[in-house]
């Protein structure tokens, strides 16, 4: 088959000129190295020496010891710097390295994200912690099997070659035998990784691509502390905060000493416009939140557009313009020209249990409990607020309820650490209420989108331009200003300055190339700095719009030309692995061109996640209620190809997640806000899917690829799906819906019942 | 005051107007009931009292005296789980696993009082629960096997060890 073959697209970066660094040097700092969100590097990268680049996040941290310890008694520790965020990241991690280090999976130890204790791997995020962390592991595992080995060699009077590692023990072929513990020393395992491993072939694999039970699920069954909302601390306080009413209000003059009276109070803290009280009993610190609520005036300031008139305001907004792509140049060409705009609103994180953080100051020393992405970025946050030098802060990264990008957990161990620096010795958590949950998380960016392109007379797309408006959707901690306190407090640090950023991995430009082939193609950015709401990564980042707007266009473009919507898209897809998996998902739909009965259609759509990550197709079929403008999804059925198959039943978990995570999105989500205050303050005023919206099926078939790299997996569906609602609801209907969310009163509206 | 939490008697030193959600976590050290809104709208605290599911968040202690509360604490035990607990092993039926023991309260309610529920029925009794990972599939599933589990264990013959 074909290499895969894109035009040739050159990606500009305006902004960081990464075009001046030349393939001669690797790249040293994480920012690069790992595929950070950030919008830039806090210094320039530092290049070092020309060599091959070691795999994964090795390439930032490659002494094996900071992955793989191994103690006299043969126990076995791994490290990663990745946090477990309900994706299975404990169990496949530990499945890599027991494949490697021929130990049973439970027997090992696993370390998540610790700024004492583990490598630095950033933010767990963009679907990346088996493709980097997970090969660091592998290939760590690997080396240090073969240097246990040739220790053991020596020990056993045995050639290397005719020794193997089994269960713990390295194996001679006479049955003599010694463990891991009495062939470790000191710092056997204290040097740098090689850029080549020794890897298992596929055939032997024992763990991975096997089905393994979660190693986390039985105690979250059962009662089990398994959350940083379940630490109990000696002498721990519970602290709420009160939060302003609205963005860029300011706190009046404030006499807490009736709030100071009531039982159980321990402390009002106030600083500058960070208000929090703690008490000795949850339900305490509760009360006096509430009475402090009610005391608190606040100035407010009305600054927040015209919900209305998000188009307008995010093209009246455009601060500067970035080439995202662009190739060949004739875009005269072609018989029939067609456009179209879509328009994704702001829509929420909306974690089911509100974030929450411990801290405690003890002897100098600030330890944070936090369900973070990045614990050393939130470490450099809070450090910075609090004046401490960044060694006397620790971030220990503890699971909280479902993330699915930056919400509310860094800003909640910043208001932990703020409250806990007043208390020092008693260790305070805070809970955030689910009102402040909703309403200063940051949220992920309105979008808007315009595409245009032309068929020729055989039906095939000869050009296309695509423009996008949107804001960074990256305003992750690193500095004080990226964390609410950090800004609420009387000393202020700024929010850092939105910088578009457009890199391979994409921001709000994520999937905004299309992985057809079309020989005349121009992507823009049109960035959209400075918005009075408050945004940043929400899973996918700009993928989910803009594989939306592209998939759906895709369809108009296979209608206008006459073509069935899947041979449409294989008519334009080279890559032979995108062309596997459109396929697998169209044959194991059953996917036809067949008229279908009134008010049922069917939808079709594909994204490489990226462009460089796990493929995904899906087709779904759905009833259109057009006297209500319900939607139901009697059956959905999708391919996905994320390499290797590590954890194929947490690839499922995540696919069928991300499926139904997506179809909220796109049937109801979107934050509304009057002038002065966001509005969307609860499960009321900002309602996601419920059980009687789910799918009657959906199935999940993996297209395995053993021994080929691993892809990220876990953001692979957001965009696909609501392209393929779109479509089904076209399908169905005869109408297209260009904006999201397809709430009911839309969807009546579009067809104008 | 005193309360009745998974066969045994606690006595409890709060505010009456405690919500009992608090206590459970806090007095009882009960991981399992979740705050997730404090308003009655998502689910994630839902406990057993005398039998039917009720939001612990929004409901104070001095309601509870001399009645019977369960928790999924009281369903089983890391070791020895009971059915509803086995069958969310068995499916996998998580993710972050937040809003979990909350369906599995709502869900235990609903079997215990009509053990052949429909599918139907299951899935129109956990509309009252959220879930933001996108488990529901396997939450519906894992309540379908959990029917199917309960119906064996109260065949067998009973233990005496544990009532679920």
């Amino acid at each position: 088959m074909n290499a895969p073959r894109l035009p040739n697209v050159t990606r500009r970066n305006l902004l960081l000129g990464t075009g001046a660094l030349v393939v001669s040097f690797s790249l040293k700092d994480h920012a690069f190295a790992q595929e950070s969100e950030l919008n830039v590097p806090a210094k320039p990268p530092e290049p070092v020496a020309a060599g091959p680049k070691l795999p994964g996040s090795l390439a930032d941290t490659p002494s094996l010891d900071a992955w793989i310890r191994i103690d006299a008694d043969s126990s076995v520790t791994v490290y990663t710097g990745k946090a477990e965020l309900g994706q299975g990241t404990k169990t496949s991690l530990r499945q890599i390295a027991a494949e490697e280090l021929e130990v049973p999976p439970a027997s090992i130890n696993l370390i998540t994200a610790d700024t004492a204790i583990t490598p630095d791997e950033g933010f767990t995020a963009g679907s990346q912690t088996v493709q980097n962390s997970g090969t660091a592991i592998r290939n760590a595992a690997a080396q240090v099997r073969e240097i246990l080995i040739q220790q053991a060699s020596g020990k056993l009077q045995v050639p290397a070659d005719q020794l193997k590692a089994q269960n713990g023990r390295i194996v001679g072929p006479d049955g003599k035998s010694i463990g891991y513990g009495e062939v470790v020393m000191t710092d056997m395992l204290h040097v740098d990784a090689q850029p080549k491993s020794k890897l298992k072939s596929p055939d032997a694999y024992e763990y991975i691509g096997k089905p393994f039970a979660r190693v986390d699920i039985p105690a979250k069954v059962t009662g089990g502390p398994a959350y940083v909302q379940d630490m109990r601390l000696p002498g721990m306080l519970h602290a709420r905060v009160v939060r302003p009413p609205s963005w860029f209000a300011t706190l009046k003059d404030i006499d807490t000493a009736s709030i100071k009276a009531m039982p159980g109070v321990v402390a009002v803290i106030r600083d500058g416009n960070f208000l929090a009280v703690a008490a000795e009993k949850e339900f305490q610190a509760v009360q006096a939140m509430r009475a402090l609520t009610n005391l608190a005036e606040w100035e407010e300031k009305p600054r927040l557009p015209n919900e209305q008139d998000l188009p307008a305001v995010l093209q009246k907004s455009e601060s500067e313009q970035g080439v995202v792509a662009e190739a060949g140049g004739d875009f005269t060409g072609g018989v029939k020209t067609f456009s179209a705009q879509f328009m994704r609103p702001y829509q929420m994180h909306a974690s089911i249990g509100p974030s929450c953080s411990v801290a405690h100051l003890d002897n100098g020393t600030m330890t944070v409990w936090t369900h973070t992405q990045g614990v050393y970025p939130d470490r450099k946050a809070i450090a910075q607020m609090l004046g401490m030098p960044l060694d006397k802060v620790r971030c220990i990264h503890t699971e909280g309820s479902g993330c699915y990008g930056h919400n509310g957990a860094d800003d909640a161990a910043g208001d932990a650490a703020l409250i806990a620096r007043a208390l020092p010795g008693r260790p305070v958590k805070v809970q955030w209420m689910r009102d402040q949950e909703h309403l200063w998380e940051p949220y992920g960016p309105a979008m808007l989108t315009k595409v245009s392109a032309s068929l020729d007379a055989s039906g095939k797309i000869v050009n296309w331009k695509y423009d996008l408006w949107s804001n960074t959707h990256s305003a992750r901690p690193g500095s004080a200003g990226a964390l609410l306190p950090g800004q609420l407090m009387a000393s202020g640090y700024p929010p850092d300055k939105p910088v578009m950023s457009i890199t391979p991995l994409g921001n709000g430009d994520r999937n905004a190339i299309p992985l057809y082939s079309i020989p005349n193609m121009r992507v823009l950015w049109h960035f959209v700095a400075d918005m009075p709401v408050r945004v940043s990564s929400l899973r996918g980042l700009g993928a989910y719009a803009n594989v939306f707007s592209i998939e759906s266009f895709m369809d108009q473009l296979a209608k206008e030309a006459g073509a069935d919507p899947v041979e449409f898209r294989l008519k334009h897809m080279e890559d032979p692995r995108a062309r596997k998996v459109i396929t697998t998902a169209a044959e194991a739909f059953n996917w036809s061109s067949e008229p279908m009965p009134e008010g049922r259609g069917r939808g079709f759509a594909f994204a490489k996640y990226k462009n460089h990550a796990a493929y995904l197709a899906l087709a779904m079929e759905i009833d259109v209620d057009k006297e209500t403008g319900n939607i139901r999804i009697p059956r959905i059925v999708s391919a996905v190809d994320c390499g290797e198959a590590v954890a194929p039943d947490s690839i499922r978990n995540q696919t069928e997640g991300g499926i139904i995570q997506s179809l909220s999105w796109t049937m109801y989500e979107e934050v509304n806000f009057d002038n002065t205050r966001i509005t969307s303050s609860d499960w009321s005023t900002y309602p996601i899917l419920r059980f009687s919206a789910v799918p009657g099926s959906l199935d999940v078939h993996i297209v395995d690829n053993p021994g080929s790299p691993y892809l990220g997996v876990a953001e692979a569906a957001q965009g696909p799906t609501s392209a393929a609602l779109a479509n089904a609801i076209a399908n169905a209907t005869g109408k297209r819906l260009y904006d999201l969310p397809f709430s009911p009163a839309r969807v009546k509206a579009t067809l104008g019942v | 005051m005193k309360l009745n939490v998974n066969g045994s008697t606690h006595e409890v030193d709060a505010d009456p107007a405690t919500p009992l959600l608090y206590v459970l976590r806090n007095d009882l050290e009960l991981n399992a009931a979740k705050f997730g809104c404090g308003l009655g709208q998502c689910g994630a605290c839902t406990v057993m009292v005398d039998g039917k599911a009720i939001f612990s968040c929004l409901t104070p202690i001095l309601l509870l005296e001399g009645r019977e509360i369960k928790t999924v604490e009281g369903l089983g035990t890391i070791d020895s789980p009971g059915p509803m607990q086995q069958a969310f092993i068995e499916e996998q039926a998580a993710q972050c696993g937040y809003c979990i023991p909350g369906m599995m309260m709502r869900a235990q309610a609903l079997l215990q009082s009509k053990p052949d529920a429909s599918d139907a029925e299951i899935q129109t009794t956990l509309e009252t629960n959220l879930c933001r990972c996108g488990t529901h599939m396997r939450i519906l599933k894992a309540v379908k096997r959990a029917r199917e589990l309960m119906k064996t264990a109260a065949m067998a013959p009973a233990s005496g060890e544990r009532k679920v």
